[in-house]
């Protein structure tokens, strides 16, 4: 204890003979990479940032993932970190309405990453400013038992119609199609999504989720359409209300069914039930209207610069790092996740190099964020409990258009 | 008596009065707020999910009074001198001592379409499976049978202190007159127990007016919102990952208390009539 204090006050001192800048040299981060893997690769950038900038000390409060959702609005307004973690698009509006975050345009002109970072620079981008970093994103898209697809002779499925085949032969085999637990509502906000996006394209969906588009409109019939051609051909899980999405990964393990319209993230959990590269495989979502062009999800994680931030000039400076190349090569590899600055390197694993290839190459349409990142909340809230409630009562089908076009006229 | 007074109206009275103030604002929580009169109370008029709520509230209310009567008898029946009679007391009492998301995972463990206990037995009588808590129509139900649990072992506990002091004279009073079976405990127990009574009909009420763990823990409000009550409406507008709606959320809150008063109102015209009737 005494010895802390001696060289506490031994600090402080350096510090007044070396002036101001040593002094001011804490950053507090407030996080929410309560998981083991993002924790573990977090603290690698901390100790990363820290050895190559002696005199800037990072202090690091991490929040439970689920927590830091409430936490956030409190502590930005309370007593701000000087950098905090969040999310990109429409999740990030409500701060940087209340000015609750800086805008970073400088570090960005500094690293280059306009050009670095051209992908996901839209969802950065508010008021014609840059409100952050973005340090990794995921792609989403079909996870498949590769193994039960290959006994029963089904090619990949490359159109709706095919798509519709191999769900057929699926059931006709006792396998079904598609698992999915709707419990906490955003599976059903991703497999919308993508029959959105390959019904209208991605100019259509992303107006329909800025609320520029009726809910009654006959385009989202045909959506809903394709929807409920699935629902009636027996393709989802039975009983998904009562799952999570955790919960609705055993299926797929043990073979009662074949695929999951999900993220990246499930690749670990299903390796953890016992699926090895040669029994579980991935594949891009299959058109349905012939001539649009594939859009693909990718929601992307973001770190912030507060305005209430005590230290913005280092504060700055770990923003620049984070967002370095070689940074982001070495976060991402620890993530399991894509980096964002195109000068990285993609861990070389058979699901990310698929991703990688697929957002890079066979995207032509866009890259949306997600439902309930693109949509405001509310809405958000209000779009994926109504189509949880499609995917069970499919004949409802009216009574919900209206619902949510009910919604859409009151919050936008 | 003061600083009780002080700690009451500061952290009861004064909230109470500031949630009602506050549901005449439009407020995220960050921004300004402002003020919109009573827009709120008009867009819960229009909100079916509100209605849903509180159609919700109004069959927990009801059903959770059953915990009286079962845990009367549990208590009656727990009330006699066996060897070992605490211990299966304990066991008797030990849901309630559990935590209510103990009882929420236990009961959706119960529930599991897949691999729960009671469609085992279900389909071992020939039964389809049943996933109670992915229907609408059954959600409520099952999460309020998952609440009785522990409610039955408190109201049985609060029956068995009161049993503790039923006048054995008066029993024995009441066999001299020929009183057994069903009069007794009608004429001669319960009346005598009506303390006991008055705690658990408060204890019951408030316990399901305040509905909210098992809830959040076994449907989080789903299917589609249809086992939702007021408590969990209220918080998820306020403070869920899409809610931060604070006014229309104070609302709800209102009309909450609303309903409230009127039991409270019943419980202290009831002491008050048996108060002046003595």
């Amino acid at each position: 204890m005494k010895k802390i204090f001696k060289s506490q006050i031994a600090l402080a001192l350096a510090g007044i003979l070396a002036g101001t800048s040593a002094i001011a040299g804490t950053i507090v981060i407030n996080g929410d990479t309560s998981d083991p893997a993002p924790k573990a690769a977090f603290q690698a950038v901390i100790d990363g940032f820290e050895a190559e900038n002696p005199d800037v000390n990072v202090v690091y409060n991490l929040f439970d993932h689920e927590g830091y959702k409430a936490a956030i609005r409190n502590f930005l307004s309370a007593d701000a970190p000087d950098i905090a973690f969040w999310y990109a698009g429409n999740r990030m509006g409500p701060f940087v309405e209340a000015g609750l975050f800086a805008p970073i345009d400088d570090v960005w002109a500094d690293q280059g990453l306009y050009s670095l970072m051209k992908t996901s620079a839209p969802g950065m981008t508010m008021d014609g400013k840059k409100w952050g970093i973005p340090y990794t994103y995921y792609n989403w898209g079909v996870y498949y038992r590769q193994d039960i697809f290959e006994n029963l002779g089904i090619a990949v499925p490359k159109t709706w119609d095919q798509f519709i085949a191999a769900g057929k032969t699926l059931n006709a085999n006792g396998v079904t199609p598609i698992t999915i637990g709707s419990k906490y509502l955003w599976t059903a906000g991703g497999v919308f999504d993508y029959l959105n996006l390959r019904t209208n394209g991605y100019e259509f969906h992303m107006a329909l989720t800025r609320g520029e588009i009726a809910w009654t409109d006959d385009r989202v019939r045909a959506t809903m359409a394709n929807w409920k051609q699935l629902i009636d051909a027996d393709f989802f899980l039975e009983n998904h209300a009562a799952l999570s999405w955790q919960e609705a990964l055993a299926p797929m393990g043990n073979g009662e069914a074949a695929m999951y319209v999900m993220g990246n993230f499930a690749v670990a959990p299903l390796r953890e039930l016992g699926l090895d590269d040669s029994k579980l495989g991935f594949f891009q979502f299959p058109e349905i209207t012939p001539g649009v062009p594939m859009a693909e999800e990718a929601p992307t994680d973001t770190i912030h610069l507060t305005a209430g931030a005590k230290n913005p000039a280092d504060a700055k400076r770990f923003l620049a790092y984070a967002a370095r190349a070689d940074v982001q090569t070495a976060w991402n590899e620890a993530l399991g996740q894509l980096p964002t600055n195109a000068g990285s390197n993609v861990v070389d694993d058979k699901f990310l190099n698929a991703a990688f290839n697929m957002l890079n190459n066979d995207a032509p349409g866009g890259v949306a964020q997600f439902y309930d990142r693109d949509t405001k909340a509310e809405m958000a809230s209000i779009g994926m409990e109504n189509f949880q409630e499609f995917m069970v009562k499919p004949e409802r089908l009216e009574m919900i258009l209206e619902r949510l076009e009910k919604a859409r006229a009151k919050l936008y | 008596m003061a600083p009780g007074i002080f700690m009451f109206s500061l952290y009861v009275i004064f909230p109470i009065f500031q949630s009602i103030g506050l549901s005449f604002y439009q407020w995220d929580g960050l921004g300004e707020k402002t003020y919109i009169g009573v827009e709120n109370y008009i867009e819960l008029l229009d909100d079916e999910y509100f209605f849903i709520s509180l159609k919700n509230n109004v069959i927990w209310l009801v059903l959770y009074i059953l915990a009286i009567p079962a845990g009367l008898f549990a208590a009656l029946f727990l009330n006699q001198t066996v060897r070992g009679i605490r211990i299966y007391k304990s066991l008797f009492f030990f849901p309630f001592v559990i935590s209510q998301v103990v009882v929420g995972l236990v009961f959706s463990w119960f529930y599991d379409p897949s691999n729960g206990l009671l469609n085992v037995v279900l389909e071992g009588f020939g039964f389809n499976p049943v996933a109670i808590l992915a229907e609408e129509d059954y959600a409520t139900y099952g999460i309020i049978a998952a609440g009785l649990w522990p409610q039955t072992a408190y109201c049985m506990i609060l029956y068995l202190t009161g049993l503790n002091s039923v006048d054995p004279e008066q029993i024995e009073a009441g066999r001299i007159d020929n009183a057994r079976g069903w009069k007794m405990l009608w004429y001669v127990i319960l009346p005598q127990l009506k303390p006991a009574t008055f705690i658990a009909v408060v204890v019951t009420v408030i316990g399901a007016l305040r509905s909210f763990d098992l809830i959040s823990i076994m449907t989080a409000g789903g299917p589609w919102g249809s086992s939702r009550v007021l408590a969990y409406y209220m918080y998820e507008k306020a403070f869920s990952e899409y809610g931060f709606r604070m006014g229309y959320s104070a609302a709800i809150a209102v009309v909450l208390l609303a309903i409230m008063m009127v039991y409270i109102g019943l419980i202290l015209y009831r002491l008050y009539r048996d108060e002046k009737g003595y």
